[in-house]
């Protein structure tokens, strides 16, 4: 343990980073959204606190769309490590019938996750809300600080941002104020991966190849993961080897073709892979600087 | 990332043992910066196809771009930003080759965001300045290198840009090189690394470059792979550790969990808890992933003691044998980043490692002008300047300065209204060893005693006659010291005379006796080091004088509540004067007994003419003028 390697140094920066959390707020919860980043954050909240666990929950916000997967391990997860899993559902949004296929992504981003998160952020009165998003994944998530403040209406305000200098996070909230933090600021998808094979975290089967029924839209492989899907004339049902190298809701997720079952495969995929991990989301792509318009009405 | 990368072993799973270099880039998009930093990561492969798709499109979109690719769109992040093609916040950019994983603070050049470089200097481990070979070392180049070596930055990289633009001509460069160490001289500068480049051609990026056949040094990204990282050396330095939260889970485990700011630690080792200075030695160094036998700087860990010792978050566990000086007053270097200007004596949040404390500038010494590095004089600091102050704390902290250790010497300061962050602070050295009985026996006499209060102690005694508003005044210009954060306490004649005097009456021995011990105890309290105001009527010049002979030259102050005794007697408060004139009460003051009017005391107020209130305010300014409260 001599050689301080990159993601020994990013995993010592976040462990820190969720301490503060813990020693400065008053309500804390950790966003769970299952995939790998939130396997590393999550792992890396049970080494913060060893021996003791975490001493705030895990809030899934669940659309009803996530891969039946997903779920399954979610359950698991929660049990295996004893924490406390909060599952929360815009109830309002599934009784209006909100759904990717009949309202479109943005419709159903819009009311099921951000909608849901800041239900549920209000409900439970949480104050500082630990979330897995890295700054390599989109440009306008490259100027978020790790201690992002949000308005009494979830508002994020880039211009406003506080500076944030050495790691001296200032955590002092004004009156109604709540605070996003992103402890995975600085990993890439690289170091996620390098991370998840050297500490050896479970994460949800769907990112190793296996063959699975898809059916080709837009140029995106999406997988017929329940009866939900309507299939369009002219589209047929496959069985194709694919995994996922990011995991939402699964008719906004596109598949990729692969071989790789393991996780050297998956890396070894990794490196020559000639697009970013975003591309196969739909959310994304609904209109140029859409990330940080989403992030500012309140999106994760 | 690419094949060629992983060809080269970029990522092997198993032997995974790159390490990471924070680096600065410093310069205007002129210079050509942007550009440097999107040849960085497409030659690097670092970019994916559908990332450089979005840029291509983009690039056709921006007016300003005659190249394929405009890669400054790929690092200004914000719509406001890439609509007004500049750069406002510090931007962060990750990416690896097979040696080193990077990660980049792009930060805006101009002196209005001083604040945004400071912020990505303070992670940086290295500052690459870019100069544009046609134009040469500028104000701003030297603003950049000057900056990068106040935050502690040791490894700069002089960037000269643009090299295509002027022949590759090997003369302007060695001009440039010797501009610019010209002026680094007197920067804290451990090594300049001048490489001749074209980030627009990609010559010498990732590259040599074959235009220039006279260079025979590194390109940029060999350089940097190469480059020894600092926070080495933080191994050799003693250890610290700020102690960030207690880790409790059941009766039977007490941790102290934080990140290792220098040094190692290893159990058996004694260390000392500051700032109480208890010592104990380490008993564990737990981890989840099983105890370790030895700890090094940046890593986050838990450690337990042999002794069950007072110890909580925010403070310092250090090596016993190379403890850090305790101090609550300093010269310290302020970068101010908030549009509200700092003004010397109002009150912050000071936060030091795990550590907020409440901070008082006390004295502004002077302003620098980042681009000449002089001293000016100033009484406020304006968002992006910076000045070099004193500062103190309401409690004693442990520290190191800052050009030692960037973790136990760099703080913030936060408004204590907004909550805003309103500075980077750099601690040069204490200006006065706190005392720390736990080590060295200090007298405590009236010095330190005032000292610890900041505050020049004094008696400030109110004469005149019954309801000429001695009391009310005096409790106005407390409250009004009060609010100046002055430690004061009001000794009431009437109030007295209910306790410590109860067994005195009015004869004039008794009076006298009164007078006496109120005095006395003003003593003991100015000695104590408070702000003491006495009201009562002390009709004797005699008494005064007694009074006035105890304390120092310049302790007694001597306020003349001045009034008609016809007003006094109109107003008659507590039905004194109708007792006395019905002959109910003997000795009287004004009455039956007389009043000697101060010959000179230190103020005079004439209640006939002024409220209360402005005779309060008459009194500050006094004191104020006085030097006892500034």
């Amino acid at each position: 343990m001599n050689k301080r390697t990159s993601v020994n140094t990013l995993e010592s920066e976040s462990i820190d980073i969720i301490r503060e959390v813990a020693a400065t707020s008053d309500n804390p919860v950790m966003l769970y959204s299952i995939g790998k980043d939130s396997a590393v954050m999550l792992h890396l909240a049970m080494k913060a606190f060893y021996p003791g666990k975490p001493r705030f929950p895990i809030l899934h916000v669940d659309t009803t769309w996530k891969f039946r997967e997903m779920i399954t391990f979610r359950d698991q997860t929660a049990q295996r490590l004893g924490l406390n899993l909060i599952v929360h559902t815009n109830q309002d949004g599934l009784a209006r019938g909100i759904g990717p296929f009949t309202h479109g992504s943005a419709i159903h981003t819009d009311v099921m996750k951000t909608e849901a998160l800041k239900q549920a952020l209000d409900k439970w009165q949480f104050d500082v809300a630990l979330g897995g998003a890295r700054r390599d994944e989109e440009k306008s998530r490259a100027k978020e600080r790790v201690f992002s403040f949000r308005s009494a209406a979830h508002r994020w305000d880039p211009k406003q941002q506080r500076p944030e200098i050495w790691k001296l996070y200032n955590t002092h909230k004004n009156p109604g104020e709540t605070v996003r933090v992103f402890p995975l600021s600085n990993w890439t998808e690289l170091d996620i991966w390098q991370y998840i094979y050297q500490e050896n975290i479970p994460i949800v089967p769907l990112y190793f190849a296996a063959s699975r029924p898809v059916v080709e839209r837009n140029g995106m492989l999406i997988m017929v993961d329940d009866d939900r899907m309507p299939i369009q004339p002219g589209e047929k049902i496959e069985q194709r080897m694919i995994r996922f190298r990011t995991l939402g809701c699964y008719p906004l997720t596109g598949a990729i073709e692969s071989t790789a079952t393991t996780l050297p495969d998956i890396i070894a995929e990794m490196m020559t892979a000639t697009t970013s991990e975003r591309q196969g989301r739909l959310v994304d792509h609904d209109q140029a600087a859409s990330m940080e318009k989403k992030k500012q009405e309140g999106y994760f | 990332m690419s094949v060629a990368l992983a060809e080269q072993g970029a990522f092997a799973p198993s032997a995974q043992d790159k390490t990471l270099l924070r680096f600065i880039t410093c310069g205007s998009v002129d210079d050509g910066k942007s550009t440097l930093i999107g040849r960085l990561l497409h030659d690097s492969k670092s970019l994916f196809e559908d990332q450089l798709a979005t840029l291509r499109a983009d690039s056709l979109r921006s007016i300003a771009s005659d190249q394929e690719i405009d890669f400054s769109l790929l690092l200004d992040g914000l719509a406001a930003e890439r609509e007004q093609k500049i750069t406002i916040d510090v931007a962060y950019r990750f990416f690896a080759t097979a040696r080193r994983s990077f990660i980049v603070a792009d930060t805006p050049g101009h002196e209005q965001y001083t604040r945004n470089m400071v912020t990505g200097a303070s992670t940086a481990s290295l500052a690459i300045v870019l100069v544009d070979a046609r134009k040469g070392v500028l104000t701003q180049t030297r603003r950049h290198a000057y900056l990068a070596s106040l935050l502690g930055i040791r490894h700069l990289v002089l960037a000269v840009n643009k090299m295509d633009a002027v022949e590759w001509r090997q003369a302007r460069f060695a001009e440039i090189v010797q501009a610019f160490r010209a002026f680094a001289e007197d920067l804290n500068l451990q090594d300049i690394t001048a490489i001749p480049l074209s980030a627009l051609l990609g010559a010498n990026v990732t590259s040599p470059a074959v235009q220039m056949p006279w260079y025979a040094g590194p390109s940029l990204l060999t350089h940097l792979e190469e480059v020894p990282i600092e926070s080495q050396s933080l191994r050799q330095e003693p250890f610290r550790m700020s102690v960030q939260w207690v880790n409790r889970p059941n009766a039977d485990f007490r941790g102290f969990s934080g990140t290792i700011a220098a040094g190692t630690v290893r159990p058996g080792e004694w260390v000392r808890v500051l700032p109480s200075g208890r010592q104990t030695h380490v008993a564990r160094i737990v981890t989840y992933d099983g105890d370790l036998a030895e700890a090094i700087a940046g890593q986050a860990v838990t450690l337990t003691f042999a002794d069950e010792i007072d110890c909580s978050r925010g403070d310092m566990v250090a090596a016993a044998n190379a403890a850090p000086e305790i101090a609550d007053k300093f010269q310290a270097t302020l970068v101010w980043m908030v549009e509200a200007p700092l003004r010397p004596g109002r009150s912050y949040w000071l936060k030091i490692g795990r550590k907020t404390v409440v901070c008082t500038v006390t004295l502004l010494k002077h302003r620098v002008d980042v681009n000449n590095l002089a001293e000016q004089q100033t009484t406020l600091l304006q968002l992006n300047e910076i000045g070099v102050c004193h500062i103190s704390l309401d409690q004693a902290i442990p520290f190191d300065p800052y050009v030692e250790n960037r973790e136990t010497g760099g703080f913030i300061l936060i408004d204590r209204v907004s909550h805003a962050t309103a500075a980077a602070g750099l601690l040069h050295f204490a200006l006065r060893r706190s005392q720390n009985l736990h080590w060295q026996a200090v007298d405590v006499d009236r010095t330190v005693r005032a000292a610890a209060k900041e505050q020049r102690p004094a008696l400030v005694w109110f004469t005149g006659l019954s309801g000429a508003g001695k009391s009310t005044i005096a409790n106005l210009v407390e409250k009004r010291l009060h609010a100046l954060g002055r430690h004061t306490y009001l000794l009431d004649g009437d109030n007295v005379r209910h306790g410590l005097n109860r067994d005195l009456g009015f004869t004039d021995a008794d009076r006298v006796e009164n007078i006496r011990r109120v005095a006395e105890v003003g003593r003991l309290m100015v000695d104590a080091g408070l702000i003491v105001l006495a009201s009562l009527i002390s009709p004797f010049r005699a008494d005064r004088a007694a009074a006035r002979a105890l304390l120092n030259e310049g302790e007694f102050f001597e306020v003349f509540v001045d009034t008609n005794l016809s007003i006094a007697e109109q107003r008659d408060p507590k039905g004194l004067y109708r007792k006395a004139r019905s002959g109910a009460l003997r000795n009287f003051t004004g009455i039956d007994s007389p009043y000697e009017v101060p010959e000179s005391p230190e103020l005079r107020v004439d209640t006939s003419l002024t409220s209360a209130e402005d005779a309060a305010e008459q009194v500050i300014a006094a004191l104020r003028a006085a030097g006892i409260i500034w």
